[in-house]
Order: structure tokens, then sequence, then C-alpha cells
């Protein structure tokens, strides 16, 4: 399949930017969608042109690393999955796809597509962590939790912090980034009480 | 203060003050509604109405002062929120798709500063400066004589019908806004408060949008004579 990608260029944080529309010719369906732009980048390495510079690392679905603002939604209009799992078949041969990085203050840009996500470090600094003992594993069930908080626990721990909340924000707010870790957190094993008194995660 | 500073200064606090003043307003706009609702039982029982709510002064600015300074804070707060959301995104998707979020949500600061403006027009209308001040037989002020002439120019009236609208548009978003802010619209509720807040946004249009329609189809015409 032919496609055109309409792509933001932006060689750092200070760069105005702007979209560069490239050709994208016999895309396998099969490709993921960053299979697809690193084939793109091939190309343009090959005549000497910079190639986009865009987030990957696990290329699973499981690590948020990925950023990418595809047809106006973080990671692309397909119901949970990141976009390295954004398969080249979910579009139409010659199609036309702009891609944008996340767009909000706390995440500038870096370059072209990547941006700079340490503020969630910074609100993960700010209390959004549990203390362990070093040493051997602890006894599987010294610290019971019941069925229900281990489920909610879970269900909070899923949120893989790719930052696709505040991009899709119409305020550019992560409160669904810190819900998800304050969830998370409060659901899982008592901490001491020092971490109690001082830590904004505990509810 | 840390209390004050954490209210004023955080965006979550804000939002309780939205939320907060908000439901005092639709508090009082339900009450404004079913007090004014009594138009149509007649013209005695409105009038009556009236003449009860002027025979105590003092709790009358009580109420007044305490829905001013709602208003003030509430728009405050507003416009603090706005300017926030919007600095949160200097640089806006050239291509962005809308993601759950209503009409109502999108313009909740328009159709609230119009409503305001509105409401300005309507203080004037009816209460600060009313083009019709004369008294029934028992020498009570004739509200209800006032507001049949008010809505005869149907100019005023379909501005009014037009006022409501965006009210109930306001509302619709606001009720069940201000549970979320409050941190109560969770599971099994939340469905619950999104079913009041359109429940209620839809009696009110109906309800206050009624009284300017039947003086449209003729209401009341028999005190103008």
């Amino acid at each position: 399949m032919n496609l055109t990608l309409k792509i933001w260029r932006q060689k750092n944080a200070d760069d105005a930017g702007e979209f560069v529309t490239y050709q994208a010719k016999d895309v396998s369906p099969d490709m993921s969608f960053l299979e697809m732009l690193d084939v793109v980048n091939e190309g343009l390495t090959s005549k000497g042109d910079a190639p986009i510079a865009f987030d990957s690392d696990c290329r699973e679905g499981i690590c948020g690393t990925c950023s990418l603002v595809i047809n106006g939604t973080p990671h692309g209009g397909q119901k949970a999955t990141t976009a390295c799992q954004l398969h080249m078949r979910h579009f139409k041969d010659g199609e036309s796809i702009t891609i944008e990085p996340w767009r909000a203050r706390p995440f500038p840009v870096i370059r072209d597509l990547i941006v700079n996500r340490q503020a969630f470090d910074k609100v993960i600094q700010s209390g959004g962590y549990v203390s362990a003992s070093t040493g051997g594993n602890p006894d599987a069930n010294a610290i019971p939790v019941s069925k229900h908080n281990a489920d909610t626990a879970m269900d909070a721990a899923a949120c893989i912090g790719c930052g696709a909340c505040v991009a899709a924000c119409k305020n550019a707010s992560a409160m669904l980034f810190v819900s998800a870790k304050v969830s998370h957190l409060r659901h899982t094993p008592p901490r001491s009480t020092r971490e109690r008194s001082t830590c904004p995660f505990d509810g | 203060m840390n209390i004050f500073k954490a209210i004023f200064h955080s965006s979550l606090g804000k939002k309780y003050i939205m939320g907060l003043t908000g439901l005092a307003l639709f508090g009082f706009v339900i009450g404004h509604m079913v007090g004014n609702l009594q138009i149509f039982l007649g013209q005695d029982k409105l009038n009556a109405y009236g003449a009860f709510l002027k025979s105590m002064p003092k709790l009358l600015w009580v109420a007044r002062i305490g829905l001013l300074a709602c208003v003030g804070l509430h728009i405050w707060a507003a416009v603090k929120l706005v300017r926030e959301n919007r600095a949160a995104r200097p640089d806006r998707y050239v291509q962005a798709k809308r993601m759950g979020t209503s009409f109502a949500s999108r313009t909740m600061i328009w159709s609230g500063l119009i409503v305001f403006a509105f409401i300005v027009y309507h203080l004037f209308d009816f209460t600060i400066a009313p083009d019709y001040t004369g008294h029934d037989d028992k020498g009570r002020h004739d509200i209800f004589k006032m507001v049949v002439l008010g809505f005869s120019n149907p100019f005023s009236a379909i501005f009014y019908l037009i006022a409501n609208c965006l009210l109930c548009i306001h509302l619709s978003h606001g009720v069940k806004s201000l549970f979320q802010s409050l941190g109560l619209s969770t599971g099994q509720f939340r469905s619950l408060f999104n079913g009041i807040a359109s429940a209620t946004a839809w009696i009110i249009f109906i309800g206050n949008t009624s009284i300017p329609l039947a003086v449209l189809l003729g209401f009341g015409k028999e005190v103008l004579k």
C-alpha cells in the first residue's frame, strides 16, 4: 500500500517546527506503524537526509515509550493499543496520515516526534513509590491483601505512563496518570506510618 | 493560611470553588423556577409570593449578597481555569480528534458568560428597573402584569428562550462536573449523577421557558385590557 505522511519536523525545543510531507511506498499491511516509519527513515538516510526522530523501546505494547498522535488521536485510532502495536492494515491504501508529537507545555519537544516526559518522573518522585526492604523475598502471604484491592491495584497498574492521557486531554491535564498511580499504590500493602504522613499518594 | 493557598492557588481548589458556588447557584435556579411557576396559579398567587419575598428584606439581602458572591467567585475561578488550561497547551494540534467531550463541556465558558449577560439584563428587566411598577387591587406590586407585559415583547421573550437554552446546556455539564470535581462521581454513582444532571437541565429548561412561551401564546392577556 502507498501512503502520504504529513509529519511534524522540529530541530529542537526552540525551533518553530513545521509539517513535511513524505510518500511511503510499498508499505506492507503487516508492518506496525513504527516499522513503517523505520522504512521511511531508511529511505531518508540513504538519500542523506536526517531521519524522522521518534521514540520507541519494547515495540510490544507494554513500555509506553512510543508517543505519536496519529490523525489527531494519541497512539492512533485503534483502542487500547500503543502506536507500535497499531498495524498498517488499519489504514486504507492511498490514505493521508498526519503524525504529530504529544502537545503539552510540560512535554517540550526534544526533536521531531520525541517529547521530554520527565514531568511524569517529578510526579512519581513527589510520592508515587513504595519503600521495600532489601534482602530475600518476603513470604508471599505475610501481608494479606484482599482480592478486591489486588484487582483494583492491578487495574490501575495497567497505566504504562506513556503520556497519551495528557496528549489527549483538551486541558493537557495529567489527572488520569496521577489517579492511576494513586489508585495503584493506595491499594497495595500498608506502608510505614512515616510514609503515610508525608506521602500525598496515600488516601 | 495554607488551606487558603491550597484552595485559591491549585486547580483542584478552584474546581471546588466552581462546584460549590455552582451548586448554590443551581439551587437558586431551582427555587427561582418553582417560585415563578406560580404564575400558572394566577395573578393573586404570584403577587402574594412576591409580597411574601419582599416581607423579609433582611433575608432577601443576605440571599442576594450571597448569590452575588457566588457569581463573582464562579466567574473568577472559571476565567482562571480556562486561562490555565489554554496555557497548558501553547502549541495546538493541527489535527485533533475530539474525545470524551460534549458540546456543553467545550463551550462552558461561552454559555456561562452569555448567561451572565442575560442575568444582568433580566435583573434590570424585572427587578432593578421594571417597565411596569403598578399595583394590584390588594396594593401589592403587580408582578403578574409586569411579566405578561414583559413577555408580550416577542424579542424579549425570544431572548429569554435562547438564554434558558444556554443555561440548561451549561447546567447539563456543570451539575455532573460538580460531583466529579468534588470526587463524588465514582463507581455506580457516576451514571446516577449524570442522569440527575441531564434530567434537572431538561426540567429547568421546560419550566423556565414555559412562562415566556405561554405569554407569547396568549396566556394572561386579560390583565393588559
